[in-house]
């Protein structure tokens, strides 16, 4: 489903990712996992169109989209949830909410995928009203990832959504991918709650400065010495 | 003196909500690409001229020159932006300044060369003389023109709130990536409110050239003044705008009541200053 080869992203001198090759295969969870400054954001906002790469192709569905404009890659279904949820803060949960349906004209299929993050979120009915920015942040999150639902994606990317939320809402928002995932969805996640990441996912790939180092099964990561000493601290 | 007093006041409020309405526009901008148009003063100039035109050779009225000075400004807005602007959008902040510089320069030089530095007045409007509401004098065309900025203004506040398209403009000013992942084309949302912001002070040229002299350099001083009312009321925020047109209309007149009318700009630029030494986000800035 999607194809990365080959890709080398920077900032002015300096080379974030460097000849990184992955792939996602329809209704996998795959995780990217690394430690602070590896490098996972810039890959999640190159594949989303935010960043532009120095080197490499990205393919979704057999089509080249790295030179495609970020508002265009979400009309191809691929949505992003970024890393510190992002939300329009001063804009209601609701309007938050059909921004995230910005891409999708027809009526009918914005009702359909309201209907869905409602079933997912039975609290943001309640809700619709109040500031973004009021919000708590587990609820924020929930937001941000019900928002990145509403475009109707085949690949949901989410950056870091334990980032910034209570430890005991951690696991929640684990269960809240898995229910997604069960849905059919295909997901990309990228996570430092490696153990928990692991556990939901099909594969994985290790991130370390730019390059991937890793990769396999979720449960064979987590077996892993590497996995386990850098990242698990055992 | 108590009358005198109320009659400031009121003319405060006349003028104050015409800044308001130049300063929206500005604060639009400002707010959706933080980009600052040194030629927003000389888009009103040029608004005031398609007016005075209109009503020198096609015998419109300016209340009827609205929609046309609103469209175009909008056009000249929009393609300024286009061609212009945002060729160096992606080059330093100040790339950008000169830019909007030149502009200002070039218009404001273009109109003595077209239409000489005289000034000029549209002579019969079709509002025109006073009431008189009790010991309070009321200039026709300065309150229709007022009540006219404030129902634009309003109207404004409107679209960016409860439509789909204000709402991509509202989400492109809080966030920019993040309204692009929505899908939303955020270049076509920066022409479009450069557009709409130059409109809006297209709109305040036809309602000042109902009683205001017309002449090329007659944005520089609601140019200043604009700047000083976004800084004051808060970068980018409408309201805060709105407010802080208000309160320059205020300190202007009853400076000039108070002292001398010779230092009502002074006033006006004195009070900003000490409103961003004090509070450097303006008003309603976060
Ligand atoms: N906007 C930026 N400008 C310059 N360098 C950046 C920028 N964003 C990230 N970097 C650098 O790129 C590297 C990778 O960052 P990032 O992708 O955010 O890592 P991660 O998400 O894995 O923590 C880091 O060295 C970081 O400092
Ligand atoms: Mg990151």
């Amino acid at each position: 489903m999607l194809e990365v080869e080959g890709l080398a992203v920077g900032y002015g001198d300096l080379l974030a990712i460097q000849e990184v090759s992955f792939n996602v295969q329809k209704g996998e969870v795959v995780s990217l996992i690394g430690s602070n400054g590896a490098g996972k954001s810039t890959l999640l906002r190159t594949i989303s169109g935010l960043l532009r790469p120095r080197r490499g192709t990205i393919r979704f569905e057999g089509e080249p989209i790295h030179t495609v404009a970020p508002y265009d890659i979400v009309r191809k279904r691929i949505s992003m949830v970024p890393e510190g949820r992002q939300l329009f803060g001063r804009l209601s949960v609701w309007d938050n909410l059909l921004l995230g349906a910005y891409g999708l004209d027809n009526r009918g299929e914005i009702d359909t995928a309201l209907d869905d993050v409602v079933k997912l979120f039975p609290w943001l009915p309640e809700r619709r009203n109040q500031r973004a920015e009021t919000l708590s942040g587990g609820e924020q999150q929930q937001v941000a990832i019900a928002r990145g639902l509403m475009s109707r994606p085949s690949l949901l990317m989410l950056d870091e959504p334990s980032l910034g939320i209570m430890p005991k809402l951690v696991t929640e928002m684990f269960e809240t991918i898995d229910a997604i995932r069960k849905k059919g969805m295909t997901v990309l996640l990228v996570e430092q709650n490696v153990f928990e990441a692991l556990s939901i996912s099909d594969r994985a790939y290790v991130l370390q400065t730019g390059r991937i180092v890793l990769q396999g099964k979720g449960e064979e990561l987590l077996q892993s010495d590497l996995v386990r000493q850098a990242y698990l601290g055992m | 003196m108590a009358d005198q007093l109320l009659q400031q006041v009121v003319n405060s409020l006349l003028i104050g909500s015409v800044y308001a309405l130049v300063a929206i526009g500005l604060t639009l901008i400002w707010g959706v690409m933080n980009v600052l148009n040194f030629a927003h003063g000389d888009f009103l100039m040029i608004g005031m001229f398609i007016s005075f035109w209109c009503y020198t050779l096609l015998k419109m009225d300016p209340l009827f020159s609205i929609p046309v000075c609103a469209a175009a400004l909008f056009l000249l807005g929009a393609g300024i932006y286009r061609f212009i602007i945002s060729k160096v959008m992606k080059g330093p902040g100040l790339a950008q300044l000169v830019v909007t510089f030149g502009v200002s320069i070039f218009l404001a030089n273009l109109a003595v060369m077209l239409w000489t530095p005289d000034f000029r007045l549209i002579e019969k409007p079709l509002l025109s003389g006073t009431w008189s509401l009790g010991s309070v004098q009321l200039s026709i065309p300065k309150f229709v023109a007022s009540v006219g900025s404030v129902v634009v203004s309003a109207a404004v506040l409107l679209f960016l709130k409860k439509t789909r398209t204000g709402k991509a403009i509202l989400a492109v000013e809080m966030n920019r990536d993040a309204a692009q992942l929505m899908g939303i084309n955020t270049e076509k949302i920066n022409s479009l409110s450069f557009g709409l912001g130059s409109a809006l002070v297209g709109i305040a040229g036809a309602f000042l050239s109902m009683y205001y002299y017309i002449y090329p350099q007659v944005g520089g001083l609601f140019g200043l003044i604009s700047f000083c009312i976004v800084a004051l009321g808060g970068f980018g925020s409408i309201e805060g705008a709105f407010i802080a047109g208000i309160l320059i209309g205020l300190v202007q007149t009853l400076g000039g009541y108070f002292f001398d009318p010779a230092y009502k700009y002074a006033l006006v630029f004195l009070v900003y200053l000490i409103t961003v030494w004090i509070r450097p986000q303006g008003l309603m800035g976060s």
